[in-house]
């Protein structure tokens, strides 16, 4: 149903796809211009959406290999344990019995490819570029060669990441985080190629992973300062676009730092240098021959500078999202829009001050670590009020549970177990028990996982009426939200008990070896309780069969929806679906605030940004600010 | 202390066992009530929600949602909850970690230094000394790299893999590297520390309970890491005594290296200029001193792996 005000851009009755008023190329584009090497923001959204979501489906294939090997140590993966020895090389899986070597390259590579090849492309690089320009009524990003070149940097580093698994030794294994020594010593002698190593290649791909996001996050702060429609002003923009507009200044400003200790991390590796080094190491018993004097707390810092900042980066998109789903189900504005404005921006300027609580342990005095756990404590103020704002807006609405909306929930919940257990490990004195134990595992997976990526998948099944002219199918969108909701809380709720008994991460072995690991908690000891997990991953694995389907399948045979189906407010809904090359036939105009829901005095219960003012809404903005 | 360590017990604490591990037990339980009270007040009033408001149970949106200002005094509370947590507990909890080490003299002294895969103990010996240490002597019969020309180095121990110290006195621990950063973790003693190679950090901790305790290490080493264990054996004074004994009579046999291991001509080394030894340390040599440029090969001693 198309919105029915004066203003509402032209019903797209016959609508030409390839008819628009930008006008810059009339002429049918061939394929590889309009789908490989677009500089159309919509089609870069999607490609990095596509793209991203591979990766996120190898990160987690990664993990459930990983999660053999916990539940079952040294016994050989049956059916296609073989078959994965002879794709990854003799180091990897002989006879299907994964080594130690494989199992750190699998963990190492888990951490990266989830991080920086599957959610940050997803909800910050497709989300952002499909939807920013839409919402904010613009016709494309303000740089699009620009955005070109950053999907094609990370397609780059993504496919170095992946080389780096078929090379001699296998891909890095010194940890997502590249701690020095470890990881300049690691990968280095007589079996490995001096530069195509797991380890050195991880610097390269990393470098043009973040020489993307940063070309990206220039697009975005441009894009959303510069090309807002006319009367979109900053208090109009919907909390997803200051969401993203929050996670760009993140990357541009954390992330130099970290690309500067990349290529210094390269250069100790190539050329001989000890940034990260420091004197007098005896590896395996052999001094090693550096020039030495480099710190490795200095990498820890710089890494840090950007880790912190990067974990808002992962969740504040997945907040806009669940945001805009929240206000659209409930049908009603959503509740404190300034408060969370002005809360995601706090955010955002703590994140940069936090970094060192991932350094607890590394000989903090007293007075460095007062201040760090005073930020850290601080941060969760605007977290909290994030989180109360989307809880109390579920009040008064008239709330609808279709599948967007069914993970928009279940993010809230998720997200906030996940931010609870950051509590305890604010403190320092509570990490001498907890750090790298389980419980940090469980901790910052349940903000990343059954949160931003329930807040993807909810995305995703909002969105895609809007990319494709057609929508995904429920039931089989239910099909895979509720064992994904099951199995995600059966894998990382007993990894809280395991951490409680002092179970510690990257073990090979899972626990196995260590009596305290095999002392019980709830009926299984700590290790045996990686059998459920275990089984509970893979299930999930099964449970994405169904998205994977219903979304390729619905691309052609989806139910054909209008511009609108969700009867939504803001200006992406009055572009076509699919919007054409420029988005608008007529340059929008906003008029009002992202989410008039339910406003009193008019027909529908949704009023569009592009709806000019009545005398009615006048009325009822002056009554509802007489009540507040 | 049962009824404060009530969360705790339910989700598999292991007994604490240090003299201080009582206090970090009581931050990880207050932790757990408030994220209890707040987990399970969000959740009634979600699930409240959900219900309530459901599109079949009320069909028409309101436009104003929730007018009250609760949420503000939730936010509030939740404030002061943390900042009570934080000032009243955890930043005096550290300070005395880090700024309040027992005198040297009630102390058990041990150097502890992490290699890929184990940790090799120093401990004095009889004279309270301890001897220097050089990386170019390092060599397979001599880990620490213990100076064999240094009178104080004579008599001390040097193990590997496993501490006996005795129950009820304060355990210094400076922990350093030679190789890659490990985390000397002591989950029963509730304290953990980075090893980190280039560094002397100290640590300490009082054992109150007699027993053998698991060190893990707490930090990506290599692919041995998961095994990399060592043990912790806190016995009653007798058995330490007897253990100290024993471990003297066989380090005149085997830990302190014969003095023809010195490379001939290698002058001793003096302790480099320009270490500073972390706040609260006690004086010690320096592990960290520059390789040489001929790698320490005596001929006496096997040549080191590649």
């Amino acid at each position: 149903m198309d919105a029915s005000s004066g203003l509402a851009p032209h019903p797209h009755v016959e609508h030409d796809p390839h008819h628009h008023e930008g006008g810059h190329d009339h002429h049918e584009l061939p394929f590889w211009r309009k789908y490989i090497i677009s500089t159309d923001h919509k089609v870069i959204g999607i490609q990095y959406g596509i793209t991203g979501l591979i990766f996120l489906f190898f990160g987690f294939s990664l993990m459930m290999l990983m999660r053999w090997q916990l539940a079952y140590p040294g016994q050989a993966l049956p059916v296609i344990g073989n078959a994965l020895g002879h794709l990854f090389g003799p180091d990897s899986m002989p006879d299907g019995k994964m080594t130690p070597e494989f199992y750190n390259s699998l963990g190492a590579m888990h951490g990266t490819i989830m991080i920086f090849l599957g959610i940050v492309p997803i909800a910050f690089a497709a989300f952002g570029n499909f939807v920013v320009p839409l919402q904010i009524g613009a016709p494309d990003m303000t740089f699009p060669k620009i955005n070109m070149a950053s999907y094609q940097a990370f397609f780059f580093g993504g496919c170095v990441m992946l080389v780096s698994f078929f090379v001699p030794g296998g891909a890095a294994k010194g940890g997502w985080t590249s701690y020095t020594p470890l990881a300049v010593i690691a990968d280095k002698g007589p079996a490995y190629d001096p530069v195509f190593n797991g380890q050195t290649l991880w610097l390269i791909g990393f470098i043009l992973l973040i020489t993307s996001s940063l070309l990206g996050a220039i697009n975005f702060i441009a894009t959303i300062i510069q090309l807002r429609a006319k009367g979109m002003t900053w208090m109009r923009l919907p909390f997803f676009v200051w969401a993203q507009f929050v996670t760009a200044f993140l990357l541009l400003l954390a992330f130099p730092p970290l690309e500067s200790a990349v290529v210094m991390q390269l250069m100790d590796r190539v050329a001989g240098t000890s940034f990260f080094m420091p004197s007098g190491l005896v590896i395996n018993g052999v001094p090693l021959h550096i020039s030495g004097g480099g710190s490795p707390l200095l990498w820890q810092h710089l890494f840090w500078f950007l880790g912190h900042p990067e974990v808002y980066v992962l969740i504040l998109p997945g907040m806009g999202i669940v945001a805009e789903i929240i206000a659209n189900n409930t049908r009603k504005p959503l509740w404190g829009y300034k408060s969370l404005v002005f809360a995601a921006l706090v955010l955002g300027f703590l994140s940069f001050i936090v970094w060192a609580h991932h350094m607890w342990l590394t000989g903090m005095g007293s007075t460095v670590s007062a201040f760090f756990q005073t930020t850290t404590m601080i941060i969760s103020i605007p977290s909290v009020i994030i989180l109360s704002a989307f809880f109390i807006s579920l009040w008064g609405g008239s709330i609808r549970f279709n599948v967007p909306m069914l993970f928009a929930t279940a993010f809230l919940p998720m997200f906030g177990i996940g931010g609870l257990t950051g509590i305890p490990l604010a403190f320092n004195s509570a990490d001498l028990y907890l750090h790298d134990t389980y419980y940090v595992i469980a901790h910052f997976h349940y903000i990343v996982a059954p949160g931003t990526i329930f807040a993807v998948f909810a995305g995703i099944y909002f969105w895609f009426p809007k990319a494709t002219g057609r929508r995904m199918n429920e039931f089989w969108g239910k099909v895979h939200f509720w064992p994904s909701l099951i199995c995600m809380n059966i894998i990382f709720l007993p990894m809280f008990l395991q951490g409680m008994l002092g179970m510690h991460r990257r073990w090979y072995d899972g626990g196995q070896g260590w009596t305290f690991a095999n002392e019980k908690v709830w009926g299984l000891s700590g290790f045996e309780w990686n059998t459920p997990i275990s089984i509970a991953a893979w299930v999930m694995g099964l449970a994405q069969i169904p998205f994977i389907i219903n979304f390729f399948w619905s691309m052609k045979h989806g139910k054909k929806v209008n511009d609108n189906p969700w009867e939504a407010t803001t200006l992406e809904w009055t572009a076509p679906s699919p919007p054409p090359h420029g988005n608008f036939e007529v340059a929008p105009v906003a008029y009002r605030g992202p989410y008039e829901y339910s406003l009193p005095g008019r027909e529908t219960d949704f009023t569009m940004q592009n709806e000019p003012m009545r005398e009615s809404d006048r009325k009822a903005y002056e009554a509802a600010a007489a009540v507040h | 202390m049962s009824s404060l360590a009530l969360i705790n017990e339910l989700i598999g604490l292991p007994p604490n066992a240090s003299e201080h591990g009582y206090q970090i037990d009581h931050i990880i339980e207050f932790c757990h009530w408030f994220m209890g009270a707040l987990f399970l007040g969000w959740s009634v009033f979600f699930i409240y929600v959900l219900l309530r408001f459901r599109k079949g149970k009320h069909p028409v949106a309101d436009h104003e949602g929730v007018k009250s200002g609760i949420s503000t005094h939730l936010e509030f509370a939740v404030v002061l909850i943390e900042a009570v947590l934080l000032v009243g507990f955890a930043i005096p909890l550290w300070a005395k970690r880090v700024n309040q080490f027992p005198e040297t003299k009630d102390a058990i002294l041990v150097h502890a230094v992490g290699q890929q895969f184990n940790w090799n103990f120093h401990l004095p010996g009889p004279d309270g000394q301890f001897g220097r240490r050089e990386i170019a002597l390092v060599s397979n019969s001599n880990p620490l790299g213990l100076d064999p020309n240094d009178p104080a180095g004579k008599d001390d121990i040097v193990v590997l893999g496993e501490l006996h110290v005795p129950v009820g006195r304060p355990v210094i621990i400076e922990l350093s590297s030679k190789d890659v950063i490990h985390n000397f973790a002591l989950p029963h003693m509730r304290m953990a520390q980075d090893a980190i190679p280039g560094q002397i950090i100290p640590m300490w901790f009082k054992p109150i309970k007699t027993g053998n305790y698991e060190v893990v290490c707490g930090q990506l080493c290599g692919l041995g890491h998961y095994g990399m264990k060592g043990m912790l054996v806190v016995d009653n004074p007798e058995e330490y005594q007897a253990w100290l004994k024993e471990r003297v009579e066989l380090s005149g046999a085997q830990s302190a290296p014969a003095p023809t291991d010195r490379p001939p001509g290698e002058p001793p080394v003096g302790p480099t200029p320009g270490t500073i030894p972390p706040p609260g340390a006690p004086k010690t040599e320096n592990p960290t001193a520059q390789p040489q440029d001929k790698p320490a090969a005596p001929p006496a001693s096997p040549s080191p792996s590649a």
